[in-house]
């Protein structure tokens, strides 16, 4: 039944597979440090990117305030940690969880709000969250909390000496990332979300629940997210309110699906492997003075991109595009 | 004689000042095609969307299958066994032919693979089939209203609200339109049809409800109908009614 259609999932999984086994073995050839880290950031972007896809991409609802679940993340497990010595790996739970229902505490009132209104909404409440945080004394209030280093140890996820470990484990997080969206691309879920984004009014008549269906693409988002947070809270062992929770985190997890092709399984990922190493080339380049180069070259792309290719760059790589050209040569050398 | 499929009663449908649905009493028997038709701005699509559940009306109920539906959203509605169509289409543009009816198919089962099958089946009842892998936003507009119809069709409806699928098409596809129609209620579902082109609509339909400024004008047979003076006044003025 439909085969072509289960190939092409197919493909796309084989792909997978093959492109994170070779991303496995890059740092065995790569020991710059410099390099590894970003390779760590890029993964870790592509992963986020592809989390706010879920809910903003697939299901329509534009956010820009995401940087509040990146943030509850990263503060869920270092306070866990510092105050309760509780393991980073529960508090990455933790911080998913308390993510997810925020995010539906905050979508019960906000998905009545259609379009433009929605996405101010979300910007307004990231902003909310980053003043409560940064008035929150037991959290460390604008002073931020540090991770006390306790040497080597997958148990409390950090290493000092390391940046492999934090490359295998942000690897796997864009894994898992990829992973669930793919199975979700092929779900009711997933129809239902495609169906909201293009028209609520027809979904609904066609017995889609649309209210349900956004809370659930938000708390996924939401709960990925936050993983991603509590990563980077390990990553960094430094966190204050504008390192986690600042405007142009939100806009960072946007920016490598925008780019890459909203909406779609792969975009995020492309986007995030194009952006992320030039954001740090440009950073490292142009030195402390260059400060906000690297949002222009954002800009700049962005221009470019709704200008030459509204749909993400994604398209370049399209399986029929790739395939017709394939067929077409090999009927060639079979006459 | 069985119970209806569909009854109205006594619905009203007030936009501020303007009443646009005013005590409107209708009912559709199960297996037949019924015919709603009226001048423009008599009210014929805002009682459709209190069928489908878009919005609840001021007044009066609205039984489906035995039950009263009056409370509940359209997606319920849907699960219910009603269908419908958009005048003005409303398909998932981003999303292949297959994808969208695919949508519909999901209320009944939430297995992948049997909601794809059961799309596969309701695009070639509708004559899609070849169409199945184009995006949505890629077809001509007659190749639309089929698709709006196949999306209504893949929920399995015991009703089905067809909102002008007939209207603005060329001779050619109007008639194979019709034929679907027919196809479709000799599959066992009621149709309750808005349409504005009399002359495909009369000998399709095998009742026809006339509503004037929100009120059930005329209701009978077709061929009666046309030749109602209420009817006739309505559509072209009291002088022809005169002639006539």
């Amino acid at each position: 039944m439909d085969t072509a259609f289960a190939e092409r999932r197919r493909r796309d999984l084989i792909v997978a597979v093959v492109l994170a086994a070779i991303a496995a073995t890059v740092p065995l050839f790569v020991k710059d440090v410099y390099v590894q880290n970003i390779m760590v950031l890029t993964l870790m972007w592509g992963a986020l990117s592809q989390s706010w896809n879920i809910l903003s991409g697939y299901c329509g609802q534009i956010s820009l305030g995401h940087a509040l679940y990146f943030g509850i993340g990263a503060y869920t497990t270092a306070l866990l940690f510092t105050k309760f010595g509780v393991l980073p790996w529960f508090g990455m739970l933790g911080g998913g969880v308390i993510s997810a229902l925020i995010a539906m505490a905050l979508g019960y009132p906000c998905f009545r709000l259609r379009g433009h209104y929605f996405v101010i909404a979300t910007i307004v409440i990231a902003e909310i969250g980053l003043l409560l945080f940064h008035n929150w004394d037991w959290a460390g209030a604008a002073m931020g909390i540090e991770i006390p280093a306790r040497g080597d140890s997958w148990l409390k996820f950090q290493f000092p000496r390391s940046k492999l470990p934090y490359f295998y484990f942000a690897l796997v997080l864009a894994c898992v990332a990829w992973l669930v969206t793919w199975w979700l691309e092929d779900s009711k879920w997933g129809y239902w979300w495609r169906a909201v984004k293009d028209n609520p009014e027809a979904a609904e008549s066609l017995g889609v629940d649309v209210f349900n269906s956004k809370m659930g693409a938000a708390a996924v988002s939401a709960f990925l997210v936050a993983v991603g947070g509590s990563f980077y809270a390990q990553f960094v062992y430094f966190i204050d309110p504008e390192s986690v929770m600042g405007f142009q985190f939100s806009l960072l997890m946007a920016l490598p699906a925008v780019l890459g092709g909203i909406g779609t399984l792969w975009g995020p990922m492309l986007g995030a492997v194009i952006l992320i190493p030039l954001t740090e080339l440009t950073r490292s380049y142009v030195g402390g003075s260059g400060k906000g180069i690297d949002l222009i070259v954002y800009g700049g792309l962005i221009i470019a991109i709704s200008l030459a290719r509204p749909q993400g760059l994604i398209g370049l790589f399209s399986f029929k595009h790739l395939a017709g050209r394939l067929s077409s040569k090999r009927k060639e050398a079979v006459r | 004689m069985t119970a209806p499929l569909l009854e109205t009663r006594g619905v009203w449908q007030r936009f501020g000042g303007l009443v646009a649905n005013s005590d409107v009493s209708i009912s559709v028997g199960r297996g037949e095609i019924v015919g709603l038709i009226g001048p423009n701005g008599a009210g014929k699509s805002t009682l459709f969307n209190l069928i489908a559940g878009v919005l609840p009306p001021t007044q009066g109920s609205i039984i489906f299958n035995g039950e009263d539906v009056t409370a509940l959203p359209a997606a319920e509605r849907c699960q219910r066994g009603i269908g419908r169509t958009f005048q003005v289409v409303k398909s998932f543009e981003t999303m292949t032919v297959i994808d969208n009816v695919i949508v519909g198919a999901l209320v009944r089962t939430t297995v992948m693979r049997d909601a794809r099958r059961k799309a596969h089946q309701v695009l070639e009842f509708c004559g899609l089939g070849p169409r199945a892998d184009v995006l949505a936003s890629d077809l001509v507009p007659s190749e639309k209203r089929r698709l709006e119809v196949a999306r209504a069709l893949a929920t399995e409806p015991k009703l089905l609200l067809l909102d002008e699928v007939l209207t603005g098409l060329t001779p050619v596809e109007a008639k194979t339109g019709v034929e679907l129609v027919r196809k479709v209620r000799d599959s066992g579902i009621t149709v309750l049809m808005v349409e504005h082109v009399m002359e495909i609509v009369m000998p399709l339909v095998d009742r026809a409800i006339v509503l004037d400024l929100g009120k059930v004008l005329v209701e009978g047979k077709p061929a009666d109908v046309v030749r109602d003076p209420k009817v006739i006044t309505a559509y072209l003025g009291d002088r022809h009614a005169l002639s006539a």
